[in-house]
């Protein structure tokens, strides 16, 4: 629509981008104030928008009280771990539903697929229980675990490897290379895109969850970052500037794999919605 | 390829296909499939968190229709997809028209959008929090007052909502830009050249090839809003007197703090129809709208 609205659209246009621009960015930077400033600032009357007294105590205090540096490790292991798990098991899977001949294909495809359908919070309580009778409660294993379960991941891959010409499997076939082999140096190499995207998202997204590790966690020793910024209040009192500068920490890691990989982190969402 | 030939390559591929399926087919039985299966057993008989007692029928159900609490936290759930729904598709709508219309700051517009819904709910949840503070926090300084927002019954929820809808409606802005990017640029040069301009343009170009973009992004979005739990669980505790507690919260704590898994898996598979029901409902006014349009 570029030049072609009168001046009167552009200018409310304008506005109303200006507006939602601050409404958006405004928290963050408010966060971001307050974490600059000595405590004493925080509950103080008298209202500033800028700190009076510029300090970084809040995140020196933050990273050296809490368990905020352990809570990080977990969450990047965590989220490394199911990141790596399910891109091999998805692109496994994936190349077996879409190149490959077998008897009940279609079946195990259409049932597999019913992942979709099911929120994963109806699974919550036999998942729990699951974990309990495996001893997995507050481990490693039993925060990964559940997670690797990516049907959407293995549908988006299909999806692009059933776009491969044929002649290319057959190539590489005749040479008598099996099909871990084809799938790695014949289809991993052009899927490279659409790989890292969905990786991306796969780590992002485990990263952030919440609600899983929420069940199966009940040690502060354990705790992912989603979840053990909740442990705050109880880790640092009610400090705000603390508190912004351990939401800010906790929040860095992904703000800045989205700002490295803006348009890969996009367009994995995108895919990883099922609708491209 | 002959008939042969397929049946050939159908049994020498079976055996390395399901090795390759094989670690899949294994986490989602164990992690999926059996978990779903055991919800709807669990839902029939009367279980703790760590014992399967008796099979009782239907009781479970039967209880869950006359307990008020569930309804409440049915009600509560809908009153949440209220506020939030239309919301978060509108702004998102919005956002995504304004960084197409000023693609020179797209980089910074689009950015600013869509960070929030890459963060931890607990970064938003704190942050909210100290934004809502009662004394010290910034709404009540620049509205005036000292409304204590997250444990006013009437405000409570709608707090929630706002800070939902900074959290998470980025991804509705991609999902509009995605469909206003396979917009034809054509279309509009034609359209201007027949004198049509800005508001036209968008009610007789932009709005009808968006529309299929607009039914799609508020059925996902129904389904995201009445999934909550989070974000009032943290930041509400399901408070003040229930009035936040929405469905989701119901069955964790009839779980984990009543230990009343059988009954916890009937509000489980009761959510999940509802959640079905509603998104076949929606789709299908939807359907109906458009096909009155078309």
């Amino acid at each position: 629509m570029n030049g072609r609205s009168s001046i009167g659209w552009t200018l409310v246009a304008g506005a109303c981008a200006i507006l939602l621009l601050v409404l958006w960015t405004a928290p963050l930077l408010w966060a971001l104030s307050t974490a600059l400033r000595p405590e004493l600032e925080t509950v103080s009357r008298q209202f500033h928008w800028l700190p009076q007294s510029w300090t970084l105590e809040a995140f020196a205090k933050t990273l050296g009280a809490g368990k905020l540096l352990r809570w990080l490790f977990n969450s990047f292991f965590v989220a490394l771990a199911v990141t790596l798990a399910t891109m091999a098991i998805s692109l496994m899977a994936a190349y077996a539903f879409s190149q490959l001949r077998f008897r009940g294909r279609n079946i195990v495809f259409g049932v597999a697929m019913l992942g979709f359908l099911l929120p994963f919070e109806a699974l919550l309580v036999p998942l729990f229980r699951t974990m309990n009778q495996l001893g997995m409660i507050n481990t490693y294993a039993g925060i990964v675990l559940p997670q690797v379960v990516a049907p959407v991941v293995i549908y988006v891959f299909k999806q692009f490897f059933d776009a491969i010409p044929a002649d290319f499997r057959e190539a590489a076939t005749m040479d008598g290379a099996g099909p871990l082999r084809v799938l790695w140096s014949v289809y991993l190499p052009i899927s490279g895109n659409i790989v890292w995207a969905m990786a991306i998202v796969t780590f992002i997204a485990a990263w952030n969850n919440f609600l899983w590790p929420f069940i199966v966690v009940t040690s502060n020793e354990m705790m992912t970052i989603p979840l053990g910024l909740t442990q705050t209040y109880d880790a640092f009192g009610v400090r705000y500037a603390q508190l912004m500068a351990a939401a800010l920490l906790g929040a860095l890691p992904v703000a800045l794999a989205y700002a490295v990989f803006q348009r890969r982190v996009t367009q994995g969402f995108l895919a990883a919605s099922g609708l491209k | 390829m002959k008939p042969d030939h397929v049946a050939v390559s159908v049994r020498r591929e079976a055996l390395p296909a399901w090795l390759l399926l094989a670690p899949f087919l294994l986490v989602f039985t164990l992690f999926f499939a059996v978990p779903a299966l055991e919800t709807l057993w669990l839902s029939l008989t009367e279980s703790s968190l760590t014992r399967t007692n008796a099979f009782v029928g239907l009781d479970n159900y039967h209880t869950l229709l006359n307990d008020p609490s569930f309804w409440d936290s049915v009600g509560t759930t809908f009153y949440f997809a209220l506020l939030t729904v239309i919301p978060l598709c509108a702004v998102g709508l919005v956002m995504a028209l304004l960084v197409d219309r000023f693609s020179r700051f797209q980089g910074l517009l689009q950015g600013a959008f869509f960070l929030p819904y890459v963060l931890p709910i607990s970064v938003m949840t704190l942050i909210a929090d100290w934004m809502l503070q009662p004394s010290s926090g910034i709404v009540n300084h620049l509205l005036g007052g000292e409304r204590a927002w997250l444990a006013d019954p009437h405000w409570a929820l709608p707090a929630v909502a706002i800070g939902t809808v900074w959290w998470t409606v980025g991804f509705n802005m991609l999902l509009f830009l995605a469909g206003l990017r396979n917009i034809p640029r054509e279309l509009y040069e034609a359209a201007a050249l027949d004198g049509a301009r800005g508001f036209t343009l968008f009610r007789t170009i932009t709005w009808p090839a968006l529309r299929p973009v607009a039914s799609t992004a508020l059925i996902l979005q129904l389904i995201a809003s009445l999934k909550v739990f989070g974000q009032t669980y943290i930041l509400t505790s399901g408070g003040p007197f229930n009035t936040s507690r929405v469905t989701l919260h119901y069955m964790y704590e009839t779980a984990f703090t009543q230990s009343d898994a059988g009954y916890a898996a009937a509000i489980a598979m009761a959510f999940v129809a509802i959640v079905v029901m509603l998104s076949l409902l929606q789709a299908g006014i939807v359907r109906w709208l458009a096909g009155r349009h078309a």
